[in-house]
Formats: structure tokens, C-alpha cells, sequence
């Protein structure tokens, strides 16, 4: 039990190293002037991603359901967050408590989308719960396009399925959504820093979650949920406890993601973002949080590396990814990955005795 | 009247969508996978097509014929390089897998034939019937998506319950261990399905651009993604199931389109699919399994 707990305990300890390691070389590269402004442009839609990955290990890897929709509480979190973002603009003049309050609204918000969704879809199971998600992700993308969130001098007008001329703005008007043509002069807020620490404290709720009673809970019932059951954990609250949990961080990774673009449209979030980021946990492994991190981090830049190949770069991305998929589920490349780790831990070994 | 032109109209598309579930659910049904690269196949069936007919002059026939001769090979493929590999991985691998060959073909088509919409002319031409007095119009494209959806569904029905083949689908559908001890190759009874499946879905490419007739290297993902709900809809696994569901499919999207809204139609759409597996959590015409412990 005690190496158990051990092993636990390091791989988290993992995951923040990796995080701050790679917050300290970015920041004395930035400041070196190493970075290309390209890059530079990534950093904060890489903390997003590295969130969204993130809060999906927790519905696919812990919890062990699959979501097709996980862009939808995104979507929620960036819109929300954006419009109190614009809305508190004179109340809270400080940008970086802006910031904070506007990635609290978004998350809360999208935590609300996750107990509404929440509750009918986890009473499904298997496909059938993916299909489910997958329709909510949908219908969520489908109805911000009909929105229209406008502001004047009397304060914030909502409009659904009409036109932002509908909104009968008066004096100081300024539109904030327009339908389908989505946010308008979003103020950039969000910086790598900002992202940096999201993705900190992403990692410590997450953590502790799947390290506390209601972690075992989650995740006993994903190993067997009758066995479960049967011994007594409410399969229905903590299921809905980890899904609300992964929405709202989903939405705080949203906001975070908006703030840093003056416009965005809803169709951002659509079908092909939430399997992007199903992508980064699988390839990161279920359940591994370290894994995520770098998953989402290295396939958010791979693209960008992959300019030299011009418009082949997306073709070598999809043949690098069935490549990648076919050789780690081969018998005989995982028994030369499981010869070499073995290899590495006799030499550690051998070195812990030395000393 | 009104009322009338929408529901055909929608039965046609449904039509549509009713060939493309046939072949995810076939595909579910025996290799127990989602092929994510199948609405990206019919895109693949819809530019041979239309290459058959435009750059080489074609008869429409013979284009629909090459495209269903392309689509099987390209179908039979994918699955030998890309999936059978991963048989027995996890099925979330299989399901990145197949995520990546839809990136892979849809990458591919953009390359080759550049991202700029092809107009496609129907294969059936413009004719429109009028109808009771001329108060309706149907066109004839619609009539011949119909037809052919229900000639392959007798076709499939027949197949899959009196062929030697059909037996074997079966029986590796219910338990593949015991169809390999049985003496059934279930590596080739997946491929036939695969080269089945791939084959429907070049019908549905043609249909689907002769009746919108733009043609994009994301013409199939849409198409896909509703004609995968359409066979959850009506039960994944079950050949009636996806039929049935592709139809009502079709026919909720024209009428809430028609009658309801425009931009929420595809709302409508899917929150029609949560209600029903809400109620009924296998679909319309889904096999209950009862849970052992």
C-alpha cells in the first residue's frame, strides 16, 4: 500500500514539475528573445489546451466515460466569461482581477451546463453516453450562434434568434456577441502567466480529487460499477461530482482561451476541437496527468513545426498520428519499451545502492 | 401541401443519412468500432464521381460504378493497414485511430483536389415530376434516393439473413470466439464488411452531392456525424434500427427546419436523439442486454 501511495505521490509530483520546469524555460527564453513571435502567439492557447486535456482525463481517464462534447463547456465558459468580462469593465478596473473573476464566472457557468447535461447523460452508458455528449456539444455550439449580447449606458441587453439592431441599443452601445459571427472586441487579458497558474491549480483540484475518498469512489466505479455499487457508493453523485468538476474547469480553460482574441465565433468549439482534445488525453494515456500535459503541449506546437512541410503538414500530422497509435498498441515495440524501461530501472537502482 | 413537400423532401434526405447508418452500424455490429473515417469515404465517393462525370466524360452509371468500385478498395484498405492491426487494443486506440484516417483522407482530398467547392451535377439530371394537379413538385433525385434506399435495404436484409456470408456476419456479431472456433474466418468476414459498408457510402456520397450539389473535402463530416446519430438513434448494431433512424432523422431535420427554426434545426436534431435515448437507452429498435455479474 505505502509504495502505492508512493508511486501516486510521484507521478503527481510529476506533473507540477513539468509544468513549472516548462514555465521557467519558456519565460528565460521569451526573455532571451529565443522564441519566434509565431510561438509566442501558442503560449496561452497552449495553457487552454493543456486545461482542456487536463479536465477530459478526468471524465475519460478517471471517471472512464467517454465525452464527444467536451468543447461545448468550453464554448460556455469562453462566452460567458467574455461577456463578464466586458460587463465589469468599470467595477473592476485591475486586469489581473479582471481576469480572475471574469475565469470564475465562465467556470461557474459551465459547471451549471455540466449539472444540467450531467444528469440525463449519466444515466446512459458506453456509446450510447459518447453519442449523448457528442449531441449536447452540438446543440450548445448551435445555440450561442443565435445569441446577441449587446451593451449600452443602461447596462447588458440579451437577444435570442433575432439581429443585434433588435436589441434597441441606446447611448454608449457596443456589441458584445453578434450571432453567428460571435465575439466582438474581446479585450485581451490572458497572458502565459495567467495560463501558467490556471494550469497549477487545474492540476491541484484535479489531484486531490482523484486522491481524496470521492477519487477512489469515482474510480472504483469505473473499474467495476456494479461491485461498486453494491458496497455502497452513490454511483449517480459521484459520477455527476467529477463531470461538474471537468465542465467547469473546461469553461475556466474557455475563458482563458477567449480573453486572448479580440473575436471568436462559436463554430470554434465544434465537433473537431472536442476529439482534438480527446486526442491529447489518449495520447497522453488515460488517467495520466503528466501525460496529458505533454501531450496537449507538443501536439498543439507540432503543426507549427510541421511548416516546413507547407500544405502536406496536416497530412503528416494524421500519418504521425496513426503511426504513433499503430506502434504503441504493437506487441513486440511495447515489449522493447518494457525491456528498456526495465534497463533504466536496474541502472537506477544500482545508483540508489552506490550511494 | 406544404406540409407534403417537406415530409418528402425529408424522407429523401433521410434516405440519405439511412444509407450512410447502414454501413456505421453494420461496422458496429461486427468489429465493434466507430469508424470516424466513413463520412469522410463518402466525400471520397462524391469527387470520383464527379471527376468521372467532368473530366472524363462518363456515363452517370458507370461514375457511380467507379465510385463504388474506389470506395470498396479504399474501404477494404483502411481497414487491413489502419484497424486490423489495433484488434485487439483498446477501443478508444481504435477510435483515435479512425479519427486520424478521417484527418488523413480529408488532408489527402485537399491536397489532390484543393479546397475550392466543386459544383456537382446530379447523376439523374433536373427532371421534377408535378404532382396532385401540379399543387407538388418532386424531383426525380429525391424519387431515386428513395428507391435505392430501399432496394439496399432488401439487398442488405436478404444478405445478412439467407447467405452463407450473412450467416457468418452474424454469428461473428453475437460472439467472435465462438464463430473462429466455428471455422469462420473473422478477419474476412470484417473486411466484406468493411468493402459493404464502404461500397453503401459511395451511393450516399452520389446521392448527397446530386441532391447539394457542393462538394468540399469536409462534404462528408457533417453528413457523418448525423448519420452516426441516426443509427444510435435507432439502435447501433441493428440493420432496421438505422434505417428507421436515418428516415425520422431526416424528416426532423426538413420539418424543424421548415417550421420551427432555421439556425436551431440541427439543435432540434440532436435534442430529439437525447430525449429518445432518454427513454429508451438502446434506441428505437436496439437489443436490450441484461448486465451479469
Amino acid at each position: 500500500m505505502r509504495a502505492l501511495s508512493n508511486q501516486k505521490l510521484r507521478k503527481s509530483l510529476y506533473a507540477y514539475a513539468i509544468v513549472i520546469i516548462g514555465y521557467a524555460v519558456i519565460q528565460v527564453l521569451a526573455n532571451g528573445g529565443g522564441l519566434s513571435s509565431a510561438f509566442e502567439g501558442q503560449l496561452v492557447p497552449i495553457c487552454a489546451y493543456v486545461v482542456m486535456a487536463l479536465s477530459l482525463n478526468l471524465t475519460v481517464g478517471v471517471m472512464g466515460d467517454l465525452s464527444l462534447g467536451h468543447a461545448g463547456f468550453m464554448s460556455v465558459g469562453a462566452f460567458s466569461g467574455a461577456v463578464a468580462c466586458i460587463a465589469l469593465e468599470n467595477m473592476i478596473p485591475v486586469p489581473a482581477l479582471r481576469l480572475t473573476a471574469s475565469i470564475a464566472v465562465g467556470a461557474v457557468c459551465a459547471g451549471c451546463a455540466g449539472v444540467i447535461i450531467g444528469i440525463p447523460v449519466l444515466r446512459l452508458k458506453g456509446d450510447y453516453l459518447a453519442i449523448v455528449t457528442l449531441a449536447f456539444g452540438e446543440i450548445i455550439k448551435n445555440i450561442i450562434t443565435c445569441f446577441y449580447v449587446g451593451q449600452d449606458n443602461r447596462g447588458l441587453r440579451f437577444g435570442f434568434l433575432t439581429s443585434i439592431n433588435d436589441l434597441n441599443l441606446g447611448d454608449g452601445a457596443r456589441t458584445i456577441i453578434d450571432g453567428p459571427m460571435g465575439l466582438r472586441s474581446v479585450p485581451k487579458l490572458s497572458s502565459f502567466t495567467a495560463g501558467f497558474i490556471l494550469i497549477l491549480v487545474t492540476l491541484a483540484i484535479i489531484l486531490n480529487l482523484v486522491n481524496s475518498r470521492s477519487g477512489r469512489a469515482i474510480m472504483a466505479l469505473r473499474d467495476n460499477r456494479i461491485a461498486a455499487e453494491s458496497v455502497g457508493i452513490p454511483a449517480a453523485k459521484y459520477k455527476l461530482m467529477a463531470f461538474v468538476t471537468s465542465a467547469a474547469l473546461a469553461g475556466a480553460a474557455g475563458t482563458l482561451y477567449v480573453l486572448n482574441f479580440s473575436t471568436t465565433v462559436a463554430s470554434k468549439f465544434n465537433f473537431n476541437t472536442s476529439i482534438l482534445i480527446l486526442l491529447f488525453v489518449v495520447l497522453g494515456g488515460l488517467g495520466n496527468m503528466w501525460g496529458s500535459i505533454v501531450a496537449a503541449a507538443l501536439l498543439t506546437v507540432l503543426p507549427e513545426m510541421l511548416r516546413q512541410f507547407n500544405n502536406y503538414r496536416m497530412l503528416v500530422y494524421a500519418i504521425v498520428l496513426i503511426l504513433v497509435m499503430l506502434a504503441t498498441n504493437n506487441s513486440s515495440v511495447r515489449t522493447l519499451v518494457g525491456k528498456m524501461k526495465e534497463a533504466a530501472a536496474l541502472v537506477f537502482k544500482k545508483r540508489g545502492t552506490g550511494r | 401541401m406544404a406540409f407534403l413537400s417537406h415530409l418528402i423532401s425529408g424522407i429523401s434526405l433521410g434516405s440519405v443519412y439511412a444509407i450512410i447508418a447502414l454501413g456505421y452500424t453494420m461496422v458496429y455490429g461486427i468489429a465493434k468500432m466507430l469508424n470516424f473515417a466513413h463520412g469522410d469515404v463518402i466525400m471520397v465517393g462524391g469527387y470520383v464521381s464527379f471527376f468521372a462525370a467532368s473530366a472524363w466524360g462518363l456515363h452517370p452509371v458507370l461514375g457511380l460504378l467507379l465510385a463504388i468500385t474506389v470506395c470498396t478498395v479504399l474501404g477494404v484498405a483502411i481497414e487491413r493497414f489502419a484497424y486490423k492491426p489495433l484488434r485487439q487494443a483498446a477501443s478508444l486506440a481504435v477510435l483515435i485511430t479512425a479519427i486520424g484516417v478521417s484527418y488523413f483522407l480529408q488532408n489527402a482530398a485537399q491536397i489532390l483536389w484543393s479546397s475550392n467547392p466543386k459544383v456537382f451535377s446530379s447523376i439523374v439530371g433536373n427532371t421534377n415530376f408535378p404532382m396532385l394537379d401540379g399543387r407538388i413538385t418532386v424531383s426525380l433525385i429525391a424519387l431515386a434516393t428513395v428507391g435505392a434506399c430501399i432496394v439496399i435495404m432488401i439487398l442488405l436484409t436478404w444478405f445478412t439473413g439467407k447467405t452463407r456470408m450473412g450467416k457468418a456476419m452474424r454469428a461473428c456479431s453475437e460472439d467472435k470466439a465462438a464463430a473462429q472456433l466455428m471455422g469462420i474466418s473473422v478477419d474476412f468476414v470484417i473486411s466484406v464488411t468493411f468493402a459493404v459498408g464502404s461500397a453503401l457510402a459511395a451511393v450516399a456520397g452520389v446521392l448527397l452531392c446530386s441532391m447539394y450539389p457542393t462538394l468540399t473535402p469536409t462534404t462528408g463530416a457533417m453528413p457523418g456525424i448525423k448519420a452516426f446519430t441516426a443509427a444510435v438513434f435507432g439502435g447501433i448494431g441493428s440493420i432496421p434500427g438505422a434505417m428507421l433512424g436515418g428516415i425520422l432523422l431526416g424528416i426532423i431535420e426538413i420539418m424543424g427546419k421548415a417550421y420551427i427554426s432555421t439556425q436551431l434545426s440541427d439543435a432540434i436534431v440532436f435534442a430529439v436523439l437525447i430525449i429518445v435515448l432518454l427513454l429508451k437507452p438502446f434506441g428505437l429498435l436496439g437489443r436490450h442486454v441484461t448486465e451479469k455479474v
